[in-house]
């Protein structure tokens, strides 16, 4: 059962009975590590940046209350709002074409398909190592001016640019790079159409469904909440990209802030600048676009999701 | 009639092969064309987009492990150090919090529960910059420890989700049987669980390792001087320095850096598919 249907459950799950001996001290014991770390690593530092939002704080001189100036700020900020517009760029084009992708590599990678161990690693090792990088130094020089696409195109008689130093297609790069890296979906992706019994692809045989309908009556349906789980996680995943975009400008998200990713821009307010209290609001900020954008998406998931339950 | 369709089944299966392994070169050409280049002299990178190797150059890694500060040993040992950490501290902690949600029962267990897979998803720009504030008020910028000490206080709840969700395909029956015979929880989860659930602290193991080699952002953050780097620090240092003039080093030391990488991923293969299937860990 993944996170989200846990998160599923767990809304619809009546309060459970109760045993009568609770190993309430072994169970806090237990947890203590983790007890600890929830609130001296993850409440206590949320907390102390909702509270730094609303300051001017340097790490120099302590931290001054400016109310909502870091808001107005925000709203004044176009180098903030390119950068929004970047990264929803690259999510919201990059993520649906890996999603196709990677379903579709995994239907062609059937049940019975000789050599299909050796196929799915190929195309999963990219996504093991693309967060890399090692990785983003290849793709600056893939996408660079003398680089292999552009040698490739030479071949054939088209005259390349420099893709990554062009603020028209640097962007671009970074998406493909993304899409290159299918393989975590594919692997699920495989996974659920594993569970699908054969029995219902014969019964459509024997009644005529072509495989094309079979493919919208029967696959998509039954894949629904892998879909919907891939798409939840790929999103909230993508919003946070940062190495790619950092190596291949070089940390300035240039050319021209074409590929100034939200984090990149956090990253630079923050740890350049040591504009603490700004950079606590935009992080705030991308908590509520990423819960936002997940909230919807469970809301949207009962029109087209589709449990066995 | 049957032969016809076997034959035809036979050319389909062919066809397919054919679009898998051309998907597949596509897929893996770049990192070919790396691993090539690195081999090369410079100015072939620029011309040559085969994958032929004619000339066979070394002096780029010698080149390249030199290049920094630090011979780059010293950056390896020093995400060896970050990454063993990291495992060690991951496999104690978050299995004693799967101990605890999947087998146990007490207070408060719901919403810490709840608590629990909401840090899933929760991004970690936003108790960044309070971290870097209270490690530096205790010394520990530049040190291992801001990498190390937040694992160890289970904060990467991918994996406790993980290994819950291996620990309830244990029986339970083992664990009672146990406790009738007057075993505690700690012998419990030491002496049954722990054994029986080495392939999730394999999966563990291997993501730890995976995301902690490749981390650049938080080691970017508590990492400042080249004396402490790490291998993707290195790595990035080494552009802004020496720029598109040494593709040929920038690869050789690449190279070496997914090497660990790739030696995980041969080993750990079925275990990372495993668990990519069941949870759906990136």
């Amino acid at each position: 059962m993944s996170v989200v249907a846990e998160i599923r459950e767990l809304r619809k799950t009546p309060k459970g009975e109760r045993r009568k001996n609770k190993d309430n001290k072994a169970g806090h014991l237990f947890l203590l590590p983790w007890t600890v770390g929830l609130f001296g690593i993850t409440l206590f530092p949320m907390a102390a940046s909702l509270y730094l939002a609303f300051t001017d704080y340097n790490l120099l001189q302590s931290p001054n209350w400016i109310g909502l100036d870091n808001i107005t700020r925000m709203i004044g900020d176009d180098r903030l709002h390119n950068s929004i517009q970047v990264t929803f760029t690259y999510v919201f084009v990059g993520v649906p074409i890996q999603l196709v992708v990677s379903l579709a590599i995994a239907m062609l990678l059937d049940r019975g398909m000789r050599a299909l161990p050796f196929y799915r690693s190929v195309f999963y090792l990219p996504s093991m190592l693309g967060a890399s990088v090692a990785i983003a130094v290849l793709w600056r020089q893939i996408f660079g001016h003398s680089g292999l696409i552009n040698q490739v195109l030479a071949m054939v008689g088209i005259e390349g640019r420099g893709w990554v130093s062009s603020p028209d297609t640097a962007l671009a790069t970074l998406i493909i790079l993304h899409v290159w890296t299918f393989g975590a979906p594919m692997v699920i992706f495989l996974a659920g159409l594993r569970q699908i019994p054969d029995m219902y692809y014969e019964a459509a045989s024997i009644d005529g469904a072509s495989r094309f309908k079979q493919f919208f009556t029967i696959t998509i349906p039954l894949l629904t909440p892998i879909i919907f789980f891939n798409l939840v996680l790929q999103l909230i995943g993508a919003f946070q990209n940062f190495t790619q975009a950092f190596v291949v400008s070089g940390g300035t998200g240039g050319p021209a802030d074409s590929t100034l990713f939200y984090t990149l821009y956090l990253y630079q307010q923050g740890f350049n600048r040591f504009d603490m209290g700004y950079a606590s609001a935009m992080a705030w900020l991308l908590v509520l676009i990423i819960s936002a954008i997940t909230v919807v998406n469970f809301w949207l998931s009962k029109y087209w999701v589709h449990y066995d339950d | 009639m049957r032969s016809v369709s076997d034959k035809e089944r036979r050319v389909k299966a062919t066809i397919k092969h054919i679009v898998m392994v051309l998907a597949s070169l596509v897929m893996i050409y770049p990192l070919l064309w790396m691993l090539v280049s690195s081999l090369r002299p410079n100015d072939l990178i620029f011309r040559e987009p085969g994958i032929l190797l004619t000339t066979l150059e070394f002096s780029n890694y010698v080149q390249g492990w030199n290049a920094l500060s630090h011979p780059f040993s010293h950056f390896l040992w020093n995400s060896a150090i970050v990454v063993f950490g990291s495992i060690l501290a991951n496999l104690v902690s978050c299995s004693m919090a799967a101990y605890a949600f999947a087998r146990l029962d007490f207070r408060f267990k719901k919403p810490m529960f709840a608590l629990m897979l909401l840090t899933i998803m929760l991004p970690v720009h936003v108790v960044i910059i309070p971290q870097y504030i209270l490690f530096s008020n205790l010394g520990w910028v530049n040190t291992f420890l801001p990498l190390i000490v937040p694992k160890m206080l289970a904060t990467d709840a991918f994996f406790i989700f993980l290994m819950i969700q291996f620990i309830r395909g244990i029986p339970k029956d083992l664990d009672e049987a146990a406790r009738i015979d007057g075993a505690g929880h700690i012998r419990i989860f030491l002496q049954i669980i722990l054994p029986l659930m080495i392939p999730a602290l394999a999966t563990t193991t291997i993501f730890t390792f995976m995301w902690t080699w490749n981390d650049l952002f938080s080691q970017l953050i508590f990492l400042t001087s080249p004396d402490m780097y790490t291998v993707p620090l290195a790595l990035s240092a080494f552009i802004d320095s020496t720029g598109e003039s040494n593709w040929g080093a920038m690869f050789a030391m690449s190279i070496v850096s997914i090497l660990p990488l790739f030696l995980i991923f041969l080993f750990g293969q079925r275990f990372l598919i495993k668990g990519m299937a069941t949870t759906g860990i990136k």
